[in-house]
């Protein structure tokens, strides 16, 4: 059976200035699945996780060729509307980054920014989120105090349900763990298992390990160039190119 | 680069090949045993079993610590499944060979050189694929190894072809059964020998080309 492609990017080059970050990229991607990009420092994953909501956008002087569409629609063009798509296209980002404010507030915030004011429907869709996050039951008697008080994994969690909250369809992250102890990074690994069958996940990792353990699909990239893409089971047991082969067994990089 | 693994990976190596090397070498006593009747020999073979037997458990140890420590994977993960696989391998045909030093020192071989058998070619072919399966292991060389997994059904027509004839020679013979029996099961384990020599020329086909033939050749 056919998977159910939910992202496609087609002869995508991506500039930073006169730099060329990536070339000619062409992966499809399917929906409700894991897909891990690994591969060496500077290799483009990055560039391209960011290019999948625009979040290059900010840095002067990028530009783009090719064709990104997310479930059939090109997203590269100058008229999207990039608030709506990165409410459908969420991101985690390698270090937490709680707002200044309340458990509760981080997680309405979003939501209300996108229109919903009623108080009981927030207080549903707070409580849903942190559920979904795997956080609820740690801070549900004290959604008040202030979100920075929280421990690193915490955060990081909270930074996932905020991401949730405004129901994206996908969610992106870049090394979601990297900054957590073992403890806490078993616990996001959990989430990003549950996530998955209801959000199109994109993870950006270091962790050979945890892209074997935690994806369906693996993307390796070097030097901007996609190597090699499968099925994680088939790149950390027999991968086709020397390339993907000599770095997931750290023969280099 | 991950130096640590693959100096451990290197050391386990050289390992498995010496292991190899003592089994190929009790192997081929076991055979010359039974050929001249050499009880002195074949009551080597059963001391060097005993080595034989704790190298495979040094082995294995090596191997799980790697897998523990280091998580390897691709090539990295497919030599160590290779190589716990053809451990056991190695130690099952080093069993084969004592047992059939035992039956020589249980003094119930005699004469081999009874014109109804033809000791001698079944024995060098099943040594042979040993060797070859090594071989195969030590050169990273499939095409060998897929040769090896061939000459296991000439061995099997070999051991099915002596079963009929002692068969026979029992219901025709009945007093000297003990005799033939005791024959017929050094051709069995020579037929064993060479199905673990097969074994462990899949298992290097698996290291080597990432895909599992076992059960389908």
């Amino acid at each position: 059976m056919a998977k159910e492609l939910k992202i496609i990017t087609d002869d995508l080059n991506f500039y930073y200035g006169e730099k060329q970050a990536l070339f000619n990229i062409s992966i499809e991607l399917p929906a409700k699945e894991v897909t891990a990009l690994i591969g060496p420092s500077g290799c483009g994953k990055s560039t391209f996780l960011r290019v999948l909501n625009r979040m290059n956008d900010i840095i002067d002087g990028t530009r783009s060729t090719g064709v990104v569409t997310i479930d059939g629609e090109d997203i590269t063009g100058k008229d999207i509307d990039l608030v709506a798509l990165r409410k459908r296209v969420g991101m985690v980002f390698q270090k937490s980054n709680p707002f200044p404010k309340s458990i509760f507030e981080n997680i309405a915030y979003g939501p209300k920014i996108h229109g919903m004011t009623d108080k009981e429907e927030l207080s549903a869709l707070v409580e849903k989120s942190l559920t979904q996050a795997a956080l609820w039951d740690e801070v549900k008697d004290r959604l008040g105090d202030k979100a920075l008080n929280l421990s690193g994994g915490q955060q990081q969690r909270l930074c996932i349900a905020r991401a949730l909250a405004v129901e994206p369809e996908i969610l992106l992250m870049d090394e979601p763990a990297s900054a957590l102890d073992p403890k806490a990074t078993t616990r996001i690994e959990n989430l990003i298992g549950e996530l998955k069958g209801e959000y199109t996940i994109i993870i950006v990792t270091h962790n050979m390990q945890q892209a074997a353990r935690v994806s369906d699909n693996t993307a390796f990239f070097y030097e901007g160039r996609l190597i090699e893409f499968g099925l994680t089971k088939g790149i950390f047991t027999k991968p086709a190119n020397k390339r993907t082969e000599d770095y997931v067994t750290g023969r280099f990089g | 680069m991950e130096i640590h693994l693959h100096r451990e990976i290197d050391k386990l190596k050289s390992k498995i090949l010496s292991l190899g090397d003592m089994v190929e070498e009790n192997l081929l006593n076991s055979i010359k045993a039974v050929e001249n009747n050499d009880i002195e020999l074949a009551k080597g073979v059963m001391e060097l079993d005993n080595k034989i037997d704790n190298m495979e458990l040094e082995v294995e140890e090596d191997c799980l610590k790697i897998l523990a420590l280091h998580q390897p994977v691709a090539i990295d993960l497919r030599l160590i499944v290779a190589i716990l696989k053809i451990n056991s391998d190695l130690e099952r045909i080093g069993d084969l060979a004592g047992n059939i030093a035992e039956l020589v020192t249980m003094k119930q071989i005699g004469d081999s050189s009874d014109p109804l058998f033809d000791f001698t070619a079944m024995a060098k072919l099943s040594r042979g694929m040993v060797k070859d399966s090594l071989e195969s292991l030590v050169n990273m060389n499939s095409e060998i190894a897929f040769k090896v997994c061939k000459d296991d059904d000439r061995v099997d027509k070999m051991y099915y072809e002596m079963r009929d004839k002692i068969n026979e020679e029992i219901s025709k013979t009945p007093q000297k059964s003990a005799y033939l029996i005791s024959h017929l099961t050094v051709y069995r384990m020579l037929e064993r020998v060479a199905d673990h020599a097969t074994n462990i020329a899949e298992d290097v086909i698996y290291m080597i080309e990432g895909d599992i033939v076992r059960h389908r050749m």
